[in-house]
């Protein structure tokens, strides 16, 4: 009897320390393990701001809206967006001071889902509809979702969507022409930026549908691209090396509240 | 027991009667809102929680209250609460049921709601906000049930309802605990997060929910036989008068750390909440500058003893304390705690008619619940006075 009781107070105590230490990391199973090389693949973009955005350019945008049936919406609060551009004020707001430029201000910076190391949306959702791949991606099951947009209130980078109306009678209205390799949503569920693991899960040499739109618009402008993207776990991976020999300063997005983003900026 | 609830007068029918139709029009909003999509709200991209989640956590306080009969009674013996114990625990179960429908209407696909039990995630603080409430409400239910009945039959309770009493009140704590969690744990909402949230929403549930037993204990001695006792009423005045001076105890602890410490993150959320914010001034403002006066009135009349024997300025005061933290609480929480966004935007948000029917009608389902509970209540007191 003594021995039991001893047993299951070690063992609610186990349980007690797991909730604390382990719970809120996450899913065991499907987070990487970080830094250690050892969990194949870390899927990672590098925005490089050195040279700015061509005035006016939205390929990237357009290219992932249309890969993946976003619909467009008309009311602002409806809105779905997995990549799109933010004045460099809101992106780093600790970046600007009384005499920074307008220039600098209003400067267009790309924005999308992190895919954070550590993701705040993953701990909080109920029902594990998000999760983290084994390469870093956070991932969304759509059959899944509740649609209870705890994750909504969770991103500290307000990159995820909600479809609060149905979006296939939208595409339908916008006569958008829909794509066939990516499903449509219905309402009621969240939405995010995938990093077009449909595609480059597939094919590791494939890029997603943005890094790819950029890659054309900018060599059009003969210029260098914004958007790279590539595996951090690969040591000849050219992402690293813009990461680490560009020269550049790379930031992210509110570093102090230890998400670890994979999404970096060079400036 | 039952039976009680089918035996009524004409008033009773009435209010019955009313109460059904406030559900059968919400009813068909919900029915809009289902087919349509959450759209139909004044929600957002930005905003994404409104209406119904401020209702879910103003209402989880009030079930929670009902340990501030349940403890001085059980745990203390205090005798003036043997009456309107019942009352209190017969609140806490309508109350428990609108958190879960406030829950189930902010759902986007409500269908797919037993998701949470079928991929439990103990990560998630909402999946322990569904199982410490589920189990609130299961122990309410027993409680409730075991001590009325066994008082209904003149004998003493069973001796296992008193562990459960017992377990019943950290219970109560816990369910408005992890409901602060689901906000305070949020480094994207720097408003909401602060250690402080989980005691401020005590505290403000401890004054918002008996002020509201304080109301209805006023209106089942006015129109039944049944008196839950002047002591019992004076006893929750005070209890009310020290839960909101702590409650405001503690927003001048918050506003005191996010204003002196000038950390703009923090200090943003206060600005819209009380002045607007790069000239977007919403509803929340002046509902603020309302609540927060009717709120220190109230005190104020309640810190005098003098006033606060006077059952009438007692009532008012109590009423007056409801309000302020319903707006505090119900909608200025949780509308702040999104604007500015984590991108900086001002965004707008109001309810729309549909999402305020919808909200009403759950409302009105409570207060059914609560009807029909305390004319069980009311009439199994008058027939045992009468013996």
């Amino acid at each position: 009897m003594a021995a039991s009781r001893r047993d299951f107070i070690k063992l609610a105590g186990f349980s007690v320390a797991g909730l604390c230490f382990g719970g809120p990391t996450g899913c065991a199973t499907t987070a990487p393990v970080n830094g250690q090389g050892t969990a194949g693949k870390r899927w990672a973009l590098v925005v490089d701001l050195r040279t700015p955005c061509p005035e006016g350019c939205t390929a990237c945008m357009k290219s992932c809206n249309l890969a993946h049936n976003i619909p467009q919406w008309d009311d602002i609060k409806h809105e779905i967006k997995w990549i799109w551009k933010e004045p460099w004020e809101h992106v780093f707001p600790e970046q600007v001071h009384s005499y920074s430029t307008a220039a600098l201000r209003e400067l267009p910076v790309p924005v999308l889902c992190n895919h954070c190391d550590n993701p705040p949306c993953v701990r909080a959702c109920p029902t594990k509809a998000t999760f983290k791949t084994a390469s870093g991606i956070v991932a969304m099951d759509q059959h899944r979702c509740i649609g209870c947009r705890y994750c909504l209130a969770a991103c500290p980078y307000g990159a995820r969507s909600f479809n609060w109306l149905d979006p296939r009678e939208r595409l339908e209205e916008q006569g958008a022409a829909l794509s066939r390799d990516f499903p449509t949503r219905t309402k009621g569920v969240v939405e995010k930026c995938n990093f077009c693991s449909e595609r480059i899960n597939d094919d590791a040499s494939a890029l997603p549908y943005c890094v790819e739109a950029c890659r054309e618009a900018c060599s059009r402008h003969g210029r260098e691209p914004v958007l790279h993207f590539g595996d951090l776990h690969d040591p000849s991976s050219p992402l690293l090396a813009l990461l680490r020999e560009s020269g550049a300063n790379t930031i992210r997005r509110k570093p102090e509240i230890g998400t670890r983003p994979h999404v970096f900026y060079l400036v | 027991m039952l039976e009680k609830a089918f035996h009524g007068s004409y008033r009773y029918w009435s209010l019955v009667g009313i109460l059904l139709l406030v559900l059968a029009i919400g009813a068909i909003a919900y029915v809009v809102q289902f087919f349509t999509g959450l759209g139909v709200t004044g929600l957002s991209r930005d905003v994404s929680w409104g209406l119904y989640i401020g209702q879910f956590t103003f209402l989880v306080g009030v079930a929670a209250s009902a340990v501030m009969v349940v403890l001085p009674y059980y745990l203390h013996n205090y005798k003036a609460f043997g009456k309107i114990t019942i009352l209190g625990e017969c609140l806490a179960i309508p109350s428990v049921l609108m958190c879960m429908g406030f829950i189930f209407v902010d759902m986007g696909q409500p269908t797919r709601i037993l998701n949470v039990f079928l991929h439990p995630t103990p990560n998630s603080p909402m999946f322990w906000d569904t199982v410490v409430l589920f189990g609130y409400l299961v122990l309410n239910v027993v409680i409730g049930w075991t001590t009325f009945g066994a008082e209904a039959k003149g004998i003493a309770p069973p001796g296992w309802v008193k562990p459960l009493i017992i377990l019943s009140i950290p219970w109560a704590v816990s369910i408005h605990t992890v409901t602060a969690f689901l906000y305070c744990g949020l480094a994207a909402r720097p408003y909401w997060m602060t250690a402080i949230l989980a005691p401020r929403f005590l505290a403000s549930a401890f004054s918002a929910g008996p002020a509201l037993l304080i109301i209805l204990s006023l209106v089942v001695r006015k129109y039944t036989k049944f008196d839950p006792g002047r002591e019992a009423i004076q006893k929750l005045g005070t209890i009310v008068t020290y839960a909101m001076a702590v409650n405001v105890f503690f927003i001048a602890l918050e506003l005191f750390t996010s204003l002196y410490s000038n950390i703009p993150a923090h200090m943003e959320h206060f600005q819209f909440m009380f002045l607007g914010l790069e000239g977007e001034t919403s509803f929340i403002t002046p509902l603020m500058w309302f609540s927060s006066f009717v709120g220190i009135v109230a005190l104020v009349l309640l810190l005098f003893p003098r006033f606060r024997r006077n059952e009438t300025i007692l009532a008012w005061a109590a009423g007056g304390v409801f309000f302020s933290l319903w707006a505090e609480k119900g909608l200025a929480l949780l509308v702040t705690g999104y604007i500015p966004t984590p991108l900086l935007a001002v965004p707008h948000y109001a309810p729309t008619i549909v999402e305020i029917l919808i909200s009403t009608m759950i409302w009105a389902f409570g207060f059914l619940v609560l009807t029909v509970l305390y004319k069980i209540v009311t009439s199994v007191r008058e027939d045992l006075e009468q013996v």
